[in-house]
């Protein structure tokens, strides 16, 4: 068990650090669609509380699940919907324009 | 079935690789959802015991909410879109946690500390974040608590925290103890946001970002969940480098704008000497002309031109420009809006190419070969007593060299100071003149006059 949670830290670790590289080379004019990405991203969580659904007894834990729930996919459909509209507003000049 | 989630941790990866550039950000952005889609799709079907028909209806309804206010939001309101969604993922991990706390028994000692810190570290970005939220929307404006009044309370809050999580730890059986901690957790979120004011917003956003990263790792490490695990330590080295970038920007430390930003308002006596000379106010037809006649004018927009909406304004004008033969490029400081790269999405909607966007490290040598400086609703970040005078409370802050420009020419709402209450030595210079009024308006009087 305790061999699991060292897996688990070392694979945060390296996340972060990968993290790290590849966020560092995203120019600033990239920064607002990048917060919102990653701001769709941790809305991850759905996954914590879909698998929470399986083990809840009881209105009151199964209310909390739900709600949970409905937090955490707002966050990821809105999330992506906003970054996409975000980013399909970025052009380059058109042709012939100087 | 431990393939759908090593699958959406590479998709994660090679999304994020691919937001470096606009061309394949969007892609990119494709690639993390459908890393989103495989994962939750997988522990669908990991878990067929979940009760269906609630979990559907309760998922439909709030995708259907996210896809409803993503679609409306105004691109000036994305800064308290982002704290809502930050709101909702923090709020989404303390629930997982408190849920899994409920189950005592069930869990181990270590399970339960993780399932604190998840509590904790959840519940103060929910809090945070709503508080940014009602700020941004400008719906609360900060409750003039004294500093020792706002110090105490976050101190005796932190205290609180402290002493229910070490009950926890302990193994303390208090009723409803997961409870007070969320409530001291959420009361804590509260007190850290409330004193911040609108110029430090991006460093606050970026540093909740962070905080409901870590969150989502938490909940990977109680539910032994590697996807989490990893995009959350992504969103928390993305939020963390943000928020170094911001403060960097603002020339102020993260501990500074957190902990001491009553005390800095209403000091704006340095540099008070400079403005007694007089400032040059232009006609609209001179500034016209001059326009028309230059060969390459830098444009800085800071955050009175979208508050104004000016925007449509600002391309027209750079297209009259360009049928003048006139080169137009638009110098963006990295704090010039509310959040992270606000001001290049501001533009790129009113449909400025983004290849005449330039950062300022980018384009801070080209001002002193610029025959036009045009400042349309900015004013600290253009301030050359930043670079020059010790005294002033901006000295350090990085700067755009527009007082380098052959010519400066400053849109402004009134004479009065800018946000910081700080006097801008730029305005009295003799190569500098002011156009006065809303920025929307003198930039439609500017493209008449070209006419």
């Amino acid at each position: 068990m305790s061999n699991h949670l060292i897996t688990e830290g070392y694979i945060f670790i390296l996340a972060m650090f990968v993290g790290f590289l590849l966020i560092s080379k995203i120019p600033p004019i990239l920064h607002t669609p990048l917060m919102s990405a990653t701001n769709a991203i941790h809305g991850v969580v759905l996954i914590g509380a879909l698998s929470l659904l399986t083990w809840t007894h009881g209105t009151v834990d199964l209310t909390i699940a739900l709600v949970a729930v409905f937090f955490s996919t707002l966050n990821v459909v809105g999330g992506f919907v906003v970054t996409d509209r975000i980013l399909g507003m970025f052009h380059v000049r058109s042709d012939g324009e100087q | 079935m431990a393939l759908s989630y090593a699958i959406p941790t590479v998709f994660f990866i090679v999304g994020a690789m691919r937001l470096k550039s606009p061309k394949t950000a969007r892609t990119g952005m494709w690639w993390i959802a459908m890393g989103m889609i495989v994962g939750v799709g997988g522990t669908v079907l990991l878990h067929p015991d979940i009760p269906w028909g609630l979990t559907i209806a309760v998922m439909a309804i709030g995708s259907g909410l996210g896809v409803f206010i993503a679609k409306r939001v105004k691109m000036t309101a994305m800064p308290q879109m982002v704290a809502v969604f930050n709101g909702m993922g923090g709020g989404g991990a303390a629930l997982v946690a408190l849920d899994s706390l409920g189950h005592f028994r069930s869990l181990g000692a270590f399970a339960a500390l993780i399932a604190t810190i998840t509590l904790v570290i959840g519940s103060i970005s929910f809090s945070g974040s709503s508080i940014a939220f009602l700020k941004l929307q400008e719906w609360l404006h900060g409750p003039r608590l004294s500093r020792t009044v706002q110090a105490t309370m976050t101190g005796l809050g932190l205290l609180l925290l402290l002493s229910l999580v070490s009950l926890r730890i302990a193994n303390q059986p208090v009723p409803g103890l997961a409870i007070w901690i969320m409530i001291a957790a959420v009361f804590e979120g509260v007190m850290l946001v409330i004193p911040i004011g609108g110029a430090d917003m991006p460093v606050v956003i970026s540093m909740l970002n962070a905080l409901t990263g870590l969150a989502a790792a938490a909940t990977g490490f109680l539910i032994s969940n590697n996807v989490l695990i990893v995009a959350g330590a992504l969103v928390g080295a993305s939020g963390t480098i943000l928020t170094q970038q911001m403060s960097r920007a603002m020339n102020r430390s993260l501990r500074h704008i957190l902990f001491s930003s009553l005390a800095q308002s209403g000091t704006g006596t340095p540099g008070h000497g400079d403005l007694d000379g007089t400032m040059i106010e232009a006609s609209h037809e001179d500034v016209a002309m001059l326009l028309t006649y230059s060969r390459n004018i830098i444009v800085v927009p800071g955050f009175g031109l979208a508050a104004s909406r000016a925007q449509q304004e600002v391309r027209q004008l750079m297209e009259k420009l360009a049928g003048h033969q006139v080169g137009v490029k638009f110098a963006i400081h990295p704090v010039a809006g509310r959040m992270p790269g606000h001001m290049n999405v501001l533009l790129a909607e009113a449909n400025i190419p983004y290849d005449r966007l330039f950062e300022m490290d980018a384009i801070n040598q080209e001002f002193k070969d610029a025959d036009v400086a045009l400042v349309i609703g900015a004013n600290d970040v253009t301030n050359p007593a930043a670079k020059t005078e010790p005294n002033s409370p901006l000295f350090g802050m990085p700067v755009l060299n527009v007082d380098q420009a052959k010519k400066v020419i400053v849109l402004k709402r009134g004479k009065n100071p800018g946000f910081s209450g700080v006097d801008n030595p730029l305005y009295t210079r003799s190569h500098t003149s002011m156009l006065f009024g809303d920025a929307k308006d003198s930039l439609g009087k500017l493209i008449q006059a070209i006419e």
